[in-house]
């Protein structure tokens, strides 16, 4: 027996199904006490020295929630900017490149955060 | 023949779209809640910026510092500020209705309110405390 559901799943505009919600929540959950952390340290940083900058990230008690907070921001902003993509570009070549573009920011962004956090804890 | 596929062309009747409604608050804290999550996803390439300038060295990380500190800088950083207090908040909102709990018309207006005001008055808060912390290192 064939239901309605199988004629439709997968054909949505993001050929796929809650999980995205669920893992927006989720992350978005995690951002919060994380951001919390994020502004206090930027904010204690503001005009600091690079020596003073260093001691402070290179901090595990610092180190690790920005190593969480690079992870979970970037998961959440990659799959929310890929809802805007799939709201407004309806181009069936221009979408797929445009969702791949955006992991690839979201990616490399990401990476980019996690080596200079890793080397600035691990010596500079 | 047209396909059914085809993209729509020509003069083919749309469903009512955003310029046809008043603007109303929960509607513009929707488009502002989606604006500001777009900023902030491009904002994080200057906090990257930043972190990779800290692992570089002193040299990069001052021009970094420089930059950012710069009256243009400072501007951008005070907007993303609220984008990102203004976006923590709506997301906090969101969870709220997740409950099922909210969404009464004099409990939106009052959630939509506090998103908005609570948005300005942190940032202003934290630029505040920010220039103090600045001040106190001399």
């Amino acid at each position: 027996m064939r239901t309605p559901l199988g004629h439709v799943r997968g054909l949505g505009a993001a050929k796929a199904g809650t999980e995205h919600f669920w893992m927006q929540r989720m992350t978005a959950v995690a951002n919060l006490p994380l951001t919390l952390l994020f502004v206090a340290v930027v904010v204690a940083l503001s005009g600091s020295s690079h020596a003073g900058a260093t001691a402070m990230l290179g901090s595990p008690w610092i180190a690790i929630p920005m190593l969480l907070l690079t992870l979970s921001v970037t998961f959440h902003m990659r799959i929310g900017m890929q809802v805007i993509i799939e709201d407004y570009v309806h181009d069936e070549l221009l979408k797929p490149i445009a969702i791949m573009a955006n992991s690839f920011f979201a990616v490399a962004v990401g990476l980019a955060s996690v080596f200079a956090l890793l080397k600035i804890s691990f010596g500079v | 023949m047209d396909s059914p596929k085809a993209a729509p062309t020509g003069a083919r009747p749309l469903s009512p779209h955003l310029q046809i409604y008043r603007p109303m608050l929960s509607m513009m804290m929707s488009i502002v809640h989606r604006i500001t999550g777009g900023a902030l996803y491009f904002g994080t390439a200057l906090i990257a910026i930043w972190l990779v300038a800290a692992a570089s060295g002193p040299s990069a990380f001052a021009t970094v510092q420089g930059i950012y500190g710069s009256i243009p800088g400072l501007l951008v950083l005070f907007f993303y500020t609220w984008a990102l207090i203004h976006h923590a908040l709506g997301g906090v909102r969101h969870l709220i209705w997740d409950t099922g709990h909210g969404f009464e018309p004099r409990e939106r207006e009052l959630l939509y309110r506090l998103t908005l005001g609570g948005s300005v008055a942190l940032t202003l808060l934290i630029w505040t405390v920010g220039y103090l912390v600045r001040g106190g290192a001399g």
